[in-house]
Parts: structure tokens; sequence; C-alpha cells
């Protein structure tokens, strides 16, 4: 075969470069943990439970047709029944309306000031324990001051600047609660700052802001969900205890915690009205638990594909 | 190591003095004042407050109070006319300590041994049950809780005692009660540690090498994972150990928890300070201690080589 010089010619090629595009579309950490959490049937359930408490206890104090404060002395201490689902209490008020306006006051108490607390926790554990040295030592001794002080006196005197309510009952409990979270941040990150990622991101030029935030806190993720998810009840009963002895939500205000406390005293006759309360902060407690268990599984960057 | 502990030391009695000033004046602000009973006339009045030293500005005030307690002396008790504050907190903190360090030991044993249980076990039928054990103990606050044990194991099964502090079979429910959120506590922390360190390359390594599950567990993932309920037991222990006002009431143990809410409630300065001094000083070592056992845990970040990076 005689050589032609078309023989030498290159073969056509593809003018579009498709074999090195990338065909999934590009995801986020966010958008990442987001799909996971999502096509996880047994988050999604917490989840779903708990945007029902929240949706019932925005509506159900707007259109019920008791009024939770109203007192109907024909009916004391009565069974759930149609008019009174959850029945009534000790003063004949009904339980339904009671338990929701109650739900406002836990659920909003409970959830904010424990992911405040994290949040501010986060920040302050992370950045004491990736510079460590004197800083840390400074950090950690104010951290021993702060949780010395009792915290009754902080409740009393964050009563008096801010007058009562939620508001104020959540300021109190952020003002001592956030240490607990920055500790144990701050042990894990002197943990983790030693490894080679770290080092790798460091030699790469990351900024420290950038190697604590995006390195070294979502590989604590899954300690700092469930030490939210466990705050949750603590705020909760704190908010009972400070309400019982007058510093917090006075009558006729009301929240699950108070709710079980009054409830303990009558249930050898009226158990429903203990049961109740208990019922919802149990579901609740579980589906943050179910909730927060997906979302360590999402965000923990160990187990992204 | 020593000249670290030495350091330490220093600087945790400095920690102390300041917490004390702190809550020295937080106190001072809160509204109202000792002796405003109608019971005393304006000169008994008149004798408490110069006794007190109230005449005074609060500056010396301050300064007498930390010149006193650098002499040890913690002063007298405002509420209980002229008991010690040392002797208050000497009569009371055996009984909080000996109920403390009983529910601390079964809520780190029980909490530990579940979270790894169900940690091993994730998403099988002994994992939910150990989460569902632990969010049913921290689903009652503890003044349901505490009643509840009473009304079944005393009041129905008569099996213990309803309440007070006369020997072994006295100390069982209030053990129970204080430790149900500890427990639960532990268990989930326990539980997400141990799930944190399972996708690490030396478990990988250990399992290759055919090491046991149980030797897996006990000599590379527990040591891994204990550092965060380290880290939780330091101030957890100080505040269990000092008594716990709720518990200690429902079953009537003469502990130190109600001196705290009491001398806040009648506005009994010395002895909030006292009692505050007292579990600042605890806290204080726990969280001493927590930062040596973490490098004897982890040799990695022990404590003494920490600044010299």
């Amino acid at each position: 075969m005689e050589p032609a010089p078309e023989m030498f010619a290159p073969t056509q090629r593809e003018t579009s470069d498709q074999g090195g595009a990338i065909v999934r579309p590009s995801l986020s950490y966010w958008q990442d943990a987001w799909m996971r959490l999502r096509s996880n049937k047994i988050a999604s359930l917490g989840m779903i439970i708990l945007a029902l408490y929240v949706m019932m206890a925005i509506t159900v104090p707007i259109f019920s047709a008791t009024d939770y404060t109203g007192i109907d002395s024909a009916l004391i201490d009565a069974p759930p029944s149609d008019g009174h689902w959850f029945g009534t209490d000790t003063l004949g008020r009904d339980m339904w309306t009671r338990t929701w306006i109650g739900a406002r006051v836990s659920l909003s108490i409970g959830i904010m000031a424990a992911s405040i607390n994290a949040v501010i926790g986060v920040i302050i554990g992370g950045i004491s324990g990736y510079f460590g040295g004197r800083l840390d030592m400074a950090v950690m001794r104010l951290l021993d001051v702060v949780s010395g002080i009792p915290y009754l006196i902080v409740a009393i005197l964050v009563m008096v600047i801010m007058g009562e309510g939620i508001a104020p009952l959540i300021v109190a409990m952020i003002a001592v609660g956030w240490v607990g979270s920055a500790r144990l941040v701050r042990g894990q990150v002197l943990q983790l700052k030693n490894q080679e990622y770290v080092l790798a991101a460091q030699k790469l030029g990351a900024s420290h802001m950038r190697i604590i935030f995006r390195h070294l806190i979502p590989n604590t993720i899954g300690l700092i969900l469930t030490n939210v998810t466990m705050a949750v009840p603590y705020s909760i009963f704190t908010e009972a205890f400070l309400s019982y002895i007058g510093l917090g939500i006075q009558p006729p205000g009301v929240s699950w915690g108070l709710l079980a406390r009054y409830g303990s005293q009558s249930f050898r006759f009226a158990p429903w009205q203990l049961f109740i309360p208990s019922f919802f902060i149990g579901t609740t407690m579980l589906s943050l638990y179910l909730l927060g268990d997906g979302l360590r599984d999402a965000l923990d960057p160990k187990l992204r594909s | 190591m020593l000249r670290y502990i030495l350091k330490r030391m220093v600087i945790s009695f400095f920690t102390i003095m300041l917490l004390v000033t702190v809550v020295f004046f937080l106190i001072r602000a809160m509204p109202g004042e000792p002796f405003l009973s109608d019971k005393l006339t304006p000169e008994i009045r008149m004798n408490m407050v110069r006794y007190y030293g109230f005449d005074k500005p609060l500056y010396v005030q301050y300064l007498s109070y930390i010149k006193n307690l650098l002499r040890g002396d913690l002063g007298v008790s405002m509420h209980y006319n002229g008991i010690p504050v040392a002797k208050i907190i000497g009569d009371s903190f055996p009984f909080s300590a000996s109920l403390g360090v009983r529910a601390l030991g079964l809520a780190v044993i029980v909490g530990i041994t579940l979270g790894i249980v169900s940690a091993l076990n994730r998403g099988r039928f002994l994992d939910y049950f150990c989460v569902v054990a632990a969010i049913l103990g921290v689903s009652l606050p503890d003044f349901v809780t505490g009643y509840l044990l009473q009304y079944v194991f005393s009041i129905k099964l008569k099996l213990l005692p309803i309440a007070m502090w006369r020997g072994f079979k006295y100390t069982v429910l209030p053990t129970f009660a204080l430790s149900f959120y500890t427990t639960a506590l532990l268990t989930r922390m326990m539980r997400a540690s141990m799930l944190d360190v399972t996708t690490q390359d030396y478990i990988k390594v250990a399992r290759a090498k055919g090491l046991g599950t149980f030797q897996i567990v006990m000599r590379h993932q527990l040591r891994n994972a204990i550092l965060p309920v380290i880290t939780i037991l330091g101030p957890i222990t100080a505040a269990i150990l000092t008594g716990t006002f709720i518990i200690e009431s429902i079953y009537a143990i003469p502990g130190m928890g109600k001196f705290y809410v009491n001398g806040i409630q009648n506005l009994d300065y010395s002895q909030v300070l006292g009692l505050t001094v007292f579990y600042g000083a605890f806290l204080v070592i726990a969280n001493f201690a927590v930062d040596i056992l973490y490098g004897v845990v982890d040799p990695r970040i022990r404590a003494d080589r920490r600044d010299e990076r």
C-alpha cells in the first residue's frame, strides 16, 4: 500500500469536551447533606412530627373553641371526652388547649435555648481549642467562672432587667448554658487538630477560620447534635423548675414541664394529666433524636460519597 | 508536668477569686435586702446591719470578705443566725457527696455500657432499645421521676423506704432518680462518639490484623471515643457531688442542695458566697483533672506539652 498523506492526518476529534465533563451537578456540603437527610425515612419522620407539633402549637390556641384559662367548675378532673379531647385539669380547664399553649413555651424555649447555646459553644470552643496555649487557658478559666455562678442568681437578675416571659427565660438559659457545649467542642477540636487533614489544609494556605469551621467542626457534628438534643429537655425542665418557684411563666400561663408538675400531683386519680404532657415531651425527644441521628449521618464528612 | 501542675494551681486560685468577685457583686445587685422581716424592730435591724457591716461602702465590705476568705473564714450565715457557713457546708456535704458518688458511679457504668452496646448494634433492636430507654429516662422532669419512683416502689410495692437517709435501703431510690439524666446523657454521648471512630482507618487495620471485636472495642475504639465523656464528666461531677435541690427535698435528704436555693431566696449573702467558693473549688479541680486525663487517654494532647506547639 502506497503511503498517502491522508493516512497520517489526525483522526477527527470530538469538538466538545464531553468526556471530561462533570455529569452530576456539583453539590455544596449543605445541599448534599439536605439530599441525604431527605432520603433518610426515619429522620424524615422525626422532622414531620416536630413540624406537626410546631404547627399545632401555633394554630390550636388561635382556632380552638375553648379558652385555655376558662374554668368549668362542673367538669373538674374529667377524663378525655368529645368536648375535651385531653380531659380537664384540677380547675376544670381544657387540657387540649393548655397542652398546645404549653407547647409554645416549651418548644420555643427548648429549641431556641439549645440551638443558640450550641452556636455560641461551637464558635468559642472551636477557636479556644484550635489556637490552644494562653488563649485556650484564658477562655477555659472564664468558662469555669461562668459555670460557677449560681444560675438562680443569673435568672433572677435577667428577670429584673427584662421582666417576665419567654424571652428572659431563654436569655437566662443561654447566659449559663453555652459553657457546656463550648467545653465539649473544645475537647474534640484539641483531639482533631493534630490530624493530617488539618496539616494539609494549613499547608495549602487555608485560613484559621476556614480550618476551624470547614474542617474541624463538621467532624465534631455528631457530638454537637447529640448535645443539642439532650439540651432540649434540660431547658424544658429548667423552665419548669424556674416557673414553679415563681421565676418564669406565671399562671394561668403554662408549659409542658409545668403541666407535668401539676399532673404529678393528681395522677393517682387523674393519670392523663401527667401522661399527656409526658407523652409530648417524650415524643419530642424521640423525634429530635431521630432527626439528630439522621443529621449526623447527613453531615458527617467521613460518610460523604 | 510538675511545672504545669504548679502553674495550674496558681491559675486555679485566681479563677476562684474572680468567681467570688463576680458573684459578690451580682448578688448585691439583686433586688431586696436581708433582714426585711416584720418581726425585726428598727433597732434590732440596725444592729444586725452594723454587725454584718452592711452600713459600710460596698468595696470595704468586699475587701473585708476577701481578707476573711484568704484566712479560711467563710463568714456567718445571716438566715440561720450565728451558724458559720463552714459548719453548714461541713454538716450537709457528706450527705450530698455520698448520694452524688453513688448516682455518678451508676450513671457512668450504665451509661458507658449502654452507649457502647447501642453503637455496636447500630440500627438493630438493641440499639433502639438502649436509645428508647435513655430517652424515657429524660422524658420526665426529675421532680416527677422522683415522685413516681416513690409512688411505685414505696407506696404501691412497699419495697423501699419512701424518704430519709438512714442506711443502704434508703439510698436506692434517690440514687436512681438522680442518675437518670446523667445516664441518658452519657449513653447518647458514648454512642455518638463511638460511631465517630468506627469509620477510622485504625479500626480497619485492627480488624485486618484479626483482632476480636472485644479487643478492638476496648483497646482501640473506647480509648479514642471516651474523650467527650471525660469532658462532660468534669462539670457534672462538681454539680452532682455538691447537692441537688429537687432530689434532696423529695427524699428528705439533709444535703447541700437546699442551702443554695434558700440562700438566694433569703438573700443570705455569706451563705451563697460560701457555697459558691466551695462549688467553684470543686469545679476548678474537676476540670483540672479533665485536662490531665485528656493527656492520659490521648498522649497527643498532653496538657503540659500543648503550650510548646
